[in-house]
C-alpha cells in the first residue's frame, strides 16, 4: 500500500543524517548513536524491498544487523569508557596519537 | 799406398737383425733401471745397493758382446730402429737406437770400463758416507753414455749428453763439504757448457738444413752428402759441433777442468775422465763424419791443428806435477788430442782414432784404477810421499807397469798399435807436420810416464803410515783391465788382419798396412823416452831435476797461466760486474717498471673510487632522499583523528559513485 | 494516497525530525531521548510494513537496551554539555558531505522508480516464515552470530576490567 520510493527517500534522510553526526560529533557516545542511525536506514531499505518482492530474506538479514549493531555497541562503549579512564575525556579531537 | 777396397755401399741397413740387436736399446735401458731402483731401494739392499748397477752393467755388457759378435760375423751394414714419439710442426721428434760396427766398439766399451768401476767402487768407496747416491749416478751416468752412442737422432744425442755432463758434475763434487771439490765441479760443468753452446747451434743447422723436418743422423747424412746443403753451411755446421768436442773431450783451449776434475774419486775420474765421457766428443765427430769430410778442407785443418796444440801443451804439462793423478789427466788430454788428430786425417785417420779410443780407455783406466789403490793406500795423491810401493803393492805394480808401457806404446801392448797406425796414416796422408807432432808427444808420454812410476813405485818409502795391499775387489779389475791391454791391441794389428777396421769404417773399409820402418820409429821413440826418464829419476831428488829449465818450466807449471787469463779475464769480471749490474737493472728499471705500473692502477682506481661515491652513490641517495621528502610532506594527512579519515572516507564514495554512475 | 501512506508519511517525519535533533542537539541526554523517539518511529514504520516481529525486536533491543548502554555510557563518561563542547570544527565540511550523500541518493531512487511506484504488499505473518527460515536457509549464520555475541560479551568484559596486577 504504501510506495517503494517513499520508504527510500525517508531512509536516504535517516542515513545521510547519520554521516553529518558521524562526522560533526564531538563526542565519542554521540558518534556511536549516529552509527545506528545509519544502521537503521540500512534495516528499513532492507525490510522495505524484502517485502516488495515478497522474499523473506530481507527481514531475517534486519535481524542480524540488529544484533551485529548490539554487540558493535557494547564494545564501542568498553573502549569509550577505557578512554575515558586513561585520558579523562572522550573528546574524539583529543584522541589523536596516531598523528604524524 | 793405401789401397782401399772399394766396392759398392756397404753402409745399408741389415737385412735380418738377430736378437742381440733387436733388443740392443736394453743395453742403454737396464743401467737407467738400475739408477731408479737403487735410488728407491739401495739403502735397504744389503749391500747398500750397489748390486743393482753391478747386475745391470754385467747384463748390458753382455748385451754389448753379443751385439759386437754380430759384427765380428762379418756383418757390415747397421740397424736401426726407432719409436715416433711427436711432432711439432714438420719437425719429427723420436726415440731410437742405430747399431753399427762402431756402436758396437763403443758400447762394449763402455760397459766393460764401467763394470769395472761398479766392481772397483765396491772397495774404494766403502763405508762411504753417500755409497749409495754414488751408485746411483754411477748407473745414471753409464745409461747416459750409452743413449749417446745407441741414439740414431741428435736430439736423443744431446739429451744424453747433457746428462753425462750433469753426472759429471755430482760425481766431481761427490765429496762437496770441501769447497775445492765443489768448485771443481762447477768448473767442469761451466766449461763444458761453453763447448755445449756451440755444439747446440750445429745441431741446429743440421737439422735446418733438413728443412726442420728431423734429427735423425742418417737422414742429415743423406741430405748433406747428396749435397743438399752449401759447403759453408756445413762447414759452420762441423766447426760449431767441434766445439762440444772442444769442451767434452777437454782440447784447447777448453781443456782447463779436467785436471781440476781429479778431485773427484779415483773410480769416477777413470770412468767418466779417461773411457768414456770425455770420449764422447771424440764419437761425435766420428758419427758425424760426414759433416766433416764434406765442409771446407779448412775444417778438418783446424780440427788437426787444435788436436796438435793440445797434445804438444798437455805432454809438457804432465812433466811438472807432483799429483799422480794430474799426471794422468793431462796424459788423458793429450792422448785424446791424438783421437782428434786422428779424425783429422780422413775416413782411415778416423778408425785409426777410435782404435786408439779403443785401446786408450782400457789402459786408462788401468793406470786410473791402480793410482786409486796407490792413493787408498798411502792417502796422498802426491808422488813425493809416495816411493819403493813396488814391493808392498806388487799386483799393484805390475798391473800399473803394463798400463804404463802400453800408454808408452811400446810393442806388442795395446797402445803400440793404434799409435803406429795413426802414424802410418799422417805419413800416408801427406800430415808431414801432425807425423812429427805424434811422434814427439810419443816421447814425451813415454818420459813423464816413466818419470811417474819410478817416483812411486821405485825408491824408498817416502810418507808416513804402512801401505798394504789393495783389497780383492779392486785388485781384481786391475788384473782383468790388464789382460785386456795386452790382447785387446790385438784387433787392429795389422799381422792378424786388423779386424778392427772391419767393424769401424767411414763408406768404404780401409786396409791397414804395416809399415816396418814407421813402427821402428816408434818404438825407438818410446824407448828414448823412457831411458830419458830413467836417466833423470832413477834415484830420487829433492828438487825435481826438471827445475833447471827454468823459465820454461815455470810456465809449464802455472799451465801457461791460461787459467789464470780465465780467472781474471772472465770469471771475476761477470760474476762480479756484470752480475751487478743485471741486479740494479732489476732493481731499479724492471722493478720500477713493475712498481710504476701498480702505482698508475692505484691511481685509476682511486678516480673510479671518486666517481662511484660521488656520482652513483649520489644518484642513489638522491632518490632516497626524495622519497624521504615526499613522505615528510605526505605525512601531514595522517591526522590521528578519526573523524577526519571518515570525512574523507564519505567524500570519496560519494565522487567514485558520481564517477561510477556517470560512466 | 491510501491511508497507510498518510500514517507513513506522519511516522517519517517524525523519525527525521528525531534524527536531525539527535545530531544538533546541545544536551547529551536529550541527544538521546531524540534517538528513542526516531528509533520508535521506524519501528513504527516496520508496522506499517507488516514486518512485525522486526519491529517488536527493535523496540526490543535498540529502544530497551542499546539506549540504554548509551546512558550508561554517557553517564560514567561526564559528557560536556553545549555546542562548542559537543560539535566540531568541520561542521561545514560535514554538511556538505551529508548533502552530497542525500542529493546522489535521491537523484538515484528518483532515477529508478516513477511516482508511479508500485506499492508494497506485504507478505502477512512474518513472525513464522522469519523463523524457518533463520532456521533453514540461514542456520549457519544464526550461530555465527550468537559466536559473535559472546565475543561481544567477552571483550567487553576483558576490555572494561580494571587492571590490578601489581
Amino acid at each position: 500500500m504504501i510506495r517503494l520510493p517513499l520508504v527510500l527517500f525517508l531512509s536516504a534522510a535517516l542515513f545521510s543524517t547519520g554521516v553529518y553526526g558521524v562526522l560533526a560529533r564531538r563526542n565519542a557516545v554521540l558518534v556511536l548513536m549516529s552509527i545506528e542511525l545509519m544502521l537503521n536506514a540500512v534495516n528499513l531499505n532492507l525490510v522495505a524491498f524484502g517485502q516488495a518482492l515478497h522474499d523473506i530474506t530481507g527481514q531475517v538479514f534486519a535481524l542480524f544487523v540488529i544484533t551485529v549493531a548490539a554487540a558493535e555497541v557494547g564494545i564501542g562503549l568498553a573502549i569509550v569508557i577505557l578512554i575515558y579512564r586513561n585520558r579523562e575525556t572522550i573528546n574524539v579531537d583529543e584522541v589523536n596519537l596516531l598523528k604524524w | 799406398m793405401v789401397a782401399a777396397e772399394t766396392s759398392e755401399a756397404l753402409v745399408r741397413p741389415i737385412a735380418d737383425p738377430g736378437w742381440f740387436l733387436t733388443y740392443s736399446w736394453l743395453i742403454a735401458f737396464l743401467p737407467a733401471m738400475s739408477a731408479v731402483l737403487t735410488f728407491f731401494l739401495g739403502k735397504r739392499t744389503p749391500g747398500k745397493g750397489s748390486v743393482y748397477g753391478i747386475a745391470a752393467v754385467g747384463a748390458s755388457f753382455v748385451l754389448s758382446l753379443g751385439v759386437l759378435w754380430t759384427f765380428v760375423e762379418g756383418e757390415r751394414g747397421f740397424y736401426e730402429a726407432s719409436l715416433s714419439w711427436f711432432q711439432i710442426g714438420q719437425l719429427h721428434m723420436e726415440v731410437g737406437v742405430y747399431v753399427d760396427g762402431l756402436t758396437a766398439i763403443m758400447v762394449v766399451v763402455v760397459t766393460a770400463i764401467s763394470l769395472c768401476v761398479h766392481v772397483y767402487s765396491l772397495g774404494y768407496m766403502k763405508g762411504d758416507v753417500r755409497f749409495t747416491w754414488f751408485y746411483v749416478v754411477l748407473s745414471l751416468f753409464t745409461s747416459a753414455m750409452l743413449v749417446v752412442v745407441l741414439s740414431n737422432n741428435l736430439f736423443q744425442l744431446l739429451v744424453g749428453w747433457e746428462v753425462m755432463g750433469v753426472c759429471s758434475y755430482l760425481l766431481i763434487g761427490h765429496w762437496w763439504e770441501d769447497h775445492v771439490n765443489s768448485s771443481s765441479a762447477i768448473k767442469a760443468f761451466i766449461t763444458t757448457r761453453v763447448g755445449d753452446v756451440p755444439f747446440m747451434f750445429g745441431i741446429f743447422i743440421l737439422i735446418f738444413i733438413t728443412g726442420f723436418t728431423t734429427s735423425n743422423i742418417p737422414e742429415i747424412g743423406e741430405i748433406v752428402s747428396g749435397g743438399g746443403a752449401s759447403v759453408a753451411l756445413v762447414s759452420a755446421a762441423a766447426l760449431l759441433l767441434f766445439g762440444g768436442t772442444i769442451g767434452k773431450s777437454a782440447q784447447f783451449p777448453l781443456h782447463v777442468w779436467l785436471p781440476d776434475a781429479m778431485a773427484g774419486p779415483t773410480p769416477v775420474s777413470a770412468l767418466i775422465h779417461a773411457a768414456t765421457m770425455v770420449a764422447a766428443g771424440v764419437y761425435l765427430v766420428g758419427r758425424l763424419f760426414f759433416v766433416f769430410t764434406d765442409a771446407d778442407p779448412v775444417v778438418l785443418q783446424i780440427v788437426g791443428i787444435v788436436g796438435g796444440i793440445t797434445m804438444l801443451g798437455a805432454a809438457l804439462m804432465a812433466f811438472v806435477q807432483d799429483d799422480i793423478k794430474r799426471v794422468l789427466a793431462y796424459s788423458t788430454i793429450s792422448q785424446l788430442a791424438y783421437m782428434v788428430a786422428g779424425m783429422s786425417m780422413g775416413p782411415a785417420g778416423r778408425t785409426g782414432g777410435f782404435f786408439h779410443l779403443f785401446t786408450h780407455a782400457f789402459f786408462k783406466a788401468l793406470l786410473f784404477l791402480g793410482s786409486g789403490a796407490v792413493i787408498h793406500a798411502v792417502h796422498t795423491n802426491n808422488m813425493s810421499e809416495m816411493g819403493g810401493l813396488r814391493k808392498k803393492m806388487p799386483i799393484t805394480f805390475w798391473t800399473f807397469l803394463i798400463g804404463s808401457l802400453a800408454l808408452a806404446g811400446v810393442p806388442p801392448l795395446a797402445g803400440f798399435w793404434s799409435k803406429d797406425e795413426l802414424l802410418v796414416v799422417a805419413d800416408h796422408g801427406g800430415h808431414q807436420v801432425l807425423f812429427i807432432v805424434l811422434l814427439l808427444t810419443a816421447l814425451l808420454t813415454a818420459f813423464y810416464m816413466t818419470r811417474a812410476v819410478l817416483m812411486t813405485f821405485f825408491g824408498e818409502f817416502r810418507g808416513h803410515g804402512e801401505p798394504h795391499e789393495a783389497p780383492r775387489t779392486m785388485t781384481g779389475v786391475l788384473v782383468a783391465l790388464a789382460t785386456a791391454t795386452v790382447f785387446v791391441g790385438l784387433l787392429g794389428s795389422p799381422q792378424l788382419g786388423a779386424v778392427f777396421g772391419q767393424w769401424v769404417f767411414f763408406e768404404e773399409v780401409e786396409e791397414a798396412l804395416f809399415v816396418p820402418w814407421i813402427a821402428v820409429v816408434s818404438t825407438l821413440a818410446a824407448l828414448l823416452g823412457i831411458a830419458a826418464g830413467y836417466r833423470l829419476y832413477n834415484r830420487y831428488r829433492e828438487r825435481d831435476p826438471l827445475r833447471s829449465l827454468g823459465p820454461a818450466y815455470t810456465l809449464v807449471s802455472n799451465k801457461y797461466y791460461l787459467d789464470d787469463i780465465y780467472w781474471k779475464g772472465i770469471v771475476r769480471p761477470v760474476r762480479d760486474d756484470v752480475s751487478a749490474a743485471v741486479y740494479w737493472n732489476d732493481r731499479n728499471i724492471l722493478d720500477g717498471l713493475v712498481n710504476g705500473v701498480a702505482s698508475a692502477t692505484k691511481a685509476f682506481a682511486g678516480l673510479i673510487s671518486w666517481f662511484d661515491v660521488k656520482v652513483i652513490d649520489g644518484a642513489v641517495n638522491g632518490l632516497a632522499n626524495i622519497a624521504g621528502f615526499t613522505g615528510g610532506l605526505l605525512r601531514y594527512i595522517q591526522s590521528g583523528n578519526v573523524q577526519r579519515y571518515a570525512v574523507f572516507l564519505f567524500a570519496g564514495v560519494v565522487v567514485l559513485a558520481i564517477i561510477f554512475t556517470r560512466i | 494516497m491510501t491511508g497507510a501512506e498518510i500514517a507513513f508519511i506522519i511516522v517519517g517525519v517524525a523519525a527525521v525530525v528525531g534524527a536531525f535533533r539527535v545530531v544538533t542537539a546541545r544536551n547529551v541526554v536529550r541527544a538521546a531521548l531524540y534517538l528513542v523517539v526516531t528509533l520508535s518511529a521506524v519501528a513504527g514504520v516496520y508496522l506499517l510494513l507488516a514486518a512485525e516481529f522486526v519491529a517488536w525486536v527493535q523496540i526490543l533491543i535498540y529502544v530497551g537496551a542499546i539506549v540504554i548502554l548509551f546512558l550508561f555510557g554517557l553517564m560514567l563518561t561526564k559528557a560536556p554539555i553545549g555546542r562548542e563542547a559537543l560539535d566540531n570544527q568541520r561542521r561545514g565540511v560535514a554538511f556538505l558531505v551529508a548533502f552530497a550523500i542525500l542529493g546522489g541518493l535521491v537523484y538515484l531512487i528518483q532515477g529508478a522508480f516513477d511516482w508511479d511506484a508500485p506499492r508494497i504488499d506485504p507478505i502477512e505473518g512474518s513472525v513464522a516464515s522469519v523463523g524457518t527460515s533463520l532456521f533453514s536457509r540461514f542456520v549457519l549464520p544464526f550461530e555465527v552470530i550468537s559466536l559473535l555475541l559472546l565475543a561481544a560479551l567477552i571483550g567487553a568484559i576483558v576490555l572494561s576490567r580494571k587492571e590490578d596486577r601489581p
